[in-house]
């Protein structure tokens, strides 16, 4: 994808700065959200910027059962969530990587860091973690069929198998496209909670009472590796991010316009989803998989109607 | 041909020594087992690597036909596994089942009659050979089954694995006849154009699909399976998953290289067989709790990946697309070869496990990562690479059969792929589950049990083999390329050569390569990062402020898995019992839980024993009273008049 102002390897800089540097930023975004949403001043904007300078220069504490499999949950999750952010286009503004069939690769790196994770969490031998870990695999189960639809109906859109021609096709924006795209939007959606733990599907405000699932799996991460998890928990919100809203951006015919755009599509996204834990409680754990079906359900039938 | 020949003679012959001597039997065994696989590996990479086929003619007339063995690119494809798992798994007995151990001298007699009919049964190319080296196989796997003979269970997993596969061996004397009115020889070779639409051809494919199906255990022909894979030795285990069941594959891979215009619904078949096993072959492995049983269903599993390929492959083919082909095939057969590497590594992993704890129950493990580091690593990376994930091994293979059937989305009316699809991706998820949960129930956490809390590293003999079969996988997974240019060569016999285009540009290895080394490169700087904090706190495991916690509050793997088989239920009918606290103050109650197989236990155990009732009231009629069975001929004669005259 050529640009008219920005060479190549700027561009490379850019999205390498970006992945790197911008992802704390937006949990902290949603939290300033939330707390206008509930009347509170809530903490500042980059409050995990700080958090992660402190708790890099603090001590860890390690669990006398574990092993090194413990530090590989971290170190999986950031490695792999920066990879797949090599691959996926932060709108119209160019990907370093892209290749046919990106695509499984990128899905399969989250799955990577998942299972990382959830040993790490194993490792512990807490019951507590080990329900989390159960949670986790139980509903990625259910989510992964559904991003994988959605990709199938966008390859089968763009006839494409490379991520960044499927997210940014030019055949997306036709009126034919409009519906199916909105219904795999919808999916991704639902995986996008899902995968990131927010509400409706798991509560990331505290580590205990509320939270099920994500942050139950790292309750002994402490010092610089639950620095990592909490970077790897914001890198995913980028890249998902990035994933879910590259179809819905338009193209500006300047490469800054594209870079703003993506900021701002991203800002909205983190607006959305502070809406969305301001007005809607967390399901009970029973109703998650209906939900993450409905996913499924959206993907597959956007696919059903790019077949007729 | 004839270095391989001496390969197999090797491996024959790699456990009479043993016999003799009173020491060292097993090193010797090994010893023989390893010379052997490494002149048997040089001979099939030097064809892989584009050496001349060699083929074996014997001069007695009926056997003189063209090719009675044949290494072509396709069996030294399969070879490597046979040579490179048995040789391990050769090794890996110096250690795991020493002469102290029941039948020693005979399990390493007999593993080496194994290997050889396995190395025999690839490269044979005539049905004579092919049925000796099939015959040899079962023989041999039945009797190494049969090793802790002293058990029933171990008898009666041998028993139903003889009679499962001998079923599966007289559907093949079938196929084989038909085999040879079509083409006048009993030598492997193309049947004729539209042969595959006939009557004929159907019963051809139906007979190989349940014969071929029977030793590969797919669903619902794996009911042998799982107990055969649990009562073996763990290193027979080994051989059995990685390589002997693998050879209904290449029987149907065999098949496929006759056929030169496949209908299309045998594509469909293998699709929706392979759908099934993979995914209910995952399923059933989430609700075991014996470590080998649960491997043994992965097995299942594996094969349903392959077969996904395969018939992608075959849709491919009978639509005219060599793209679809290429990748369906490669990615089928490069499985193959990643099964048998992860597999072989997992039962490795697993047997040092119950050598060092003696339980199988996964309930009875834990912490087992502090006390055994590098089979807790190994397992590790072979759970890694059977849950395809990046940068191993299983990766590639799934990658190139998700790119195939991506390929197929705008090209036939019905989605096809998307069957492959879902399934593949719902695989890949539940398979992630059930490894994490079998390593996490197995070597993390605290111990469960005095005998895994009392449990050592495994020797050095049985490492080693561990560590070459992940070396193995890391390669494989690092460096697809490597092995790209044979898997051309391979699947250009499937195909028309000519139409066949190239793997390596075709499936992007160079960035996946690429991507892969980024990845450990980023991993390696985040280590570096984590490593310099000197590990100086620990304390226990925090539990929500419980002061004193137990082990046995851990998660279990039950648990672990309990959402998953519970949202599985409509397949898997789980059971349990007990478990119903009353009152304020509980006494102990037991409870326990467990998946039967859907086949063997709900099905064909049931419908027998019907049957054996049903005879029992039949009994009656042979009272053994002479003047009765008069009768009986008295009255049959009286009927028989009776027709006549009518």
């Amino acid at each position: 994808m050529s640009l008219p102002s920005l060479t190549v390897s700027t561009q490379w800089v850019l999205h390498l700065l970006t992945l790197l540097l911008l992802p704390p930023l937006i949990p902290g975004l949603i939290n300033k959200v939330k707390a206008v949403m509930a009347g509170r001043s809530g903490p500042p904007v980059l409050q995990l910027y700080y958090d992660l300078a402190k708790l890099a220069r603090k001590q860890a504490v390690f669990s006398r059962t574990t092993t090194w499999v413990f530090l590989a949950g971290p170190v999986g999750t950031v490695a792999a969530g920066l990879v797949a952010g090599l691959l996926v286009p932060f709108g119209h503004t160019g990907t370093p990587l892209s290749f046919e069939g990106d695509v499984i690769l990128f899905a399969y790196l989250f799955g990577l860091a998942r299972f990382l994770t959830v040993l790490s969490a194993l490792d512990t031998g807490s019951s507590f973690e080990g329900m989390g870990a159960a949670r986790e695999v139980a509903f990625s189960a259910l989510a992964e069929p559904a991003l994988f639809l959605g990709f199938a109906a966008l390859a089968k859109a763009s006839s494409s198998l490379s991520l960044s021609t499927m997210l940014l096709g030019s055949g997306l924006g036709s009126g034919r496209m409009a519906g199916p795209l909105i219904l795999v939007l919808v999916g991704w959606a639902i995986v996008f909670l899902a995968e990131n733990a927010r509400i409706p599907v798991d509560d990331p405000n505290t580590h205990l009472e509320l939270t099920m699932i994500h942050e139950v799996m790292v309750l002994d991460h402490s010092g610089r590796p639950f620095a990592l998890v909490l970077y790897g928990a914001s890198l995913k919100l980028l890249v998902l991010g990035a994933l879910l809203m590259d179809p819905v951006l338009p193209r500006a015919p300047q490469a800054w316009q594209n870079w703003l755009l993506f900021g701002a599509g991203l800002g909205a996204l983190a607006v959305a989803v502070g809406l969305v834990e301001s007005m809607s409680a967390r399901f009970r754990m029973t109703k998650v998989p209906q939900f993450l079906i409905a996913g499924i359900l959206a993907s597959a039938f956007a696919f059903l109607l790019l077949l007729v | 041909m004839s270095l391989y020949l001496i390969a197999v003679a090797l491996l024959m012959c790699s456990g009479v020594p043993g016999l003799f001597l009173r020491r060292r039997g097993g090193e010797v065994a090994a010893g023989l087992m390893s010379l052997g696989a490494l002149m048997g590996l040089t001979a099939a990479v030097r064809v892989l690597a584009g050496g001349p086929v060699a083929t074996l003619v014997l001069p007695p007339a009926p056997l003189a036909s063209a090719g009675l063995l044949t290494l072509d690119p396709l069996a030294a494809l399969f070879a490597l596994p046979v040579f490179l798992l048995t040789a391990c798994a050769a090794v890996y007995g110096i250690g795991y089942w020493d002469n102290h151990q029941e039948h020693a001298r005979t399990l390493r007699l007999v593993l080496g009659l194994l290997a050889a009919s396995l190395a025999f049964l690839v490269v044979a190319t005539h049905a004579l050979p092919f049925l000796l080296g099939w015959e040899g196989m079962t023989i041999s796997a039945f009797l190494l089954v049969l090793t802790e003979d002293r058990l029933p269970e171990v008898r009666r997993a041998a028993w139903l694995y003889l009679v499962c596969t001998h079923t599966g061996t007289l559907a093949l004397f079938g196929a084989f006849a038909l085999l040879s009115a079509a083409t006048g020889q009993w030598t492997f070779s193309a049947l004729p154009l539209g042969f595959a639409a006939t009557g004929r051809g159907t019963a051809l494919f139906l007979l190989c699909l349940f014969g071929f199906g029977f030793k590969a255990g797919i669903m619902p022909l794996h009911l042998w399976l799982p107990s055969t894979h649990a009562a073996a030795p763990s290193h027979v285990s080994a051989v059995m998953s990685g390589v002997m069941i693998k050879m209904g594959i290449l029987g149907l891979v065999r098949l496929l290289c006759w056929i030169p215009d496949p209908p299309f619904w045998w594509g469909a078949v293998l699709m929706g067989l392979g759908a099934l096993s993979g995914v209910l072959g995952v399923a059933f492995a989430l609700g075991q709790h014996d470590l080998k049983r649960l491997l043994a269903y992965h097995s299942i599993e594996n094969i349903g990946i392959i077969l996904l390929g395969l018939g992608l492959g075959v849709l491919g083919k009978s639509t005219g697309h060599p793209v679809i082909q290429v990748l369906g095939f490669a990615g089928a057969l490069l499985h193959v070869l990643n099964h048998s590497l992860f597999k072989g590594l997992l039962f490795l992993a697993a047997g040092s496990v119950i050598h060092a704890t003696g339980t199988r129950d996964l309930e009875r493990m834990g912490g087992l990562g502090q006390r055994m580091p590098w089979t807790s690593g190994a397992f590790l990376l072979g759970s890694w690479a059977i849950s395809g994930l990046p940068p191993l091994n299983g990766f590639v293979s799934e990658w190139f059969i998700y790119l195939g059937s991506f390929r197929t989305l705008g090209l036939f009316r019905w989605p096809w792929s998307l069957l492959v699809l879902t399934a593949l991706a719902l695989i890949g998820a539940l398979a992630l589950a059930c490894f994490a949960k079998a390593h996490g129930a197995v070597f993390l956490g605290a111990p469960r049990s005095e005998a895994a809390g009392g449990a050592h590293e495994a020797p050095r003999s049985m490492r080693v083999p561990m560590g070459i079969l992940a070396a193995g996988c890391a390669l494989i997974g690092l460096a697809p390329m490597l092995l790209a240019p044979a898997l051309d060569r391979v699947v250009a016999a499937l195909g028309e050569g000519t139409r066949v285009q190239p793997l390596a540009p075709l499936a992007h290895l160079p960035s996946l390569s690429l991507l892969a080394l980024v990845l450990l490169g980023l991993a390696f700087l985040l280590w570096r990062w984590l490593r310099p904090l000197d590990p100086g706190r620990t304390m226990p495991t925090w539990d929500c402020g419980y002061a004193v916690s137990s082990p046995r509050m851990q998660y279990t793997a039950s648990s672990f898995a309990d959402g998953l088989v519970a949202g599985l239920r409509w397949a898997l009918w789980p059971r349990s019992r007990g478990g119903k606290v009353a009152g304020c103050f509980p006494a102990d109650h037991p409870f326990e839980s467990h998946v039967p197989d859907l086949v063997l236990d709900r099905i064909t155990d049931p419908a027998f024993q019907s049957l054996s009732m049903g005879a029992v009231l039949l009994r009656f009629l042979q009272g053994g009273k002479v003047h009765i069975y008069l009768l009986y001929v008295l009255l049959t004669l009286l009927t028989l008049l009776l027709w006549m005259v009518a």
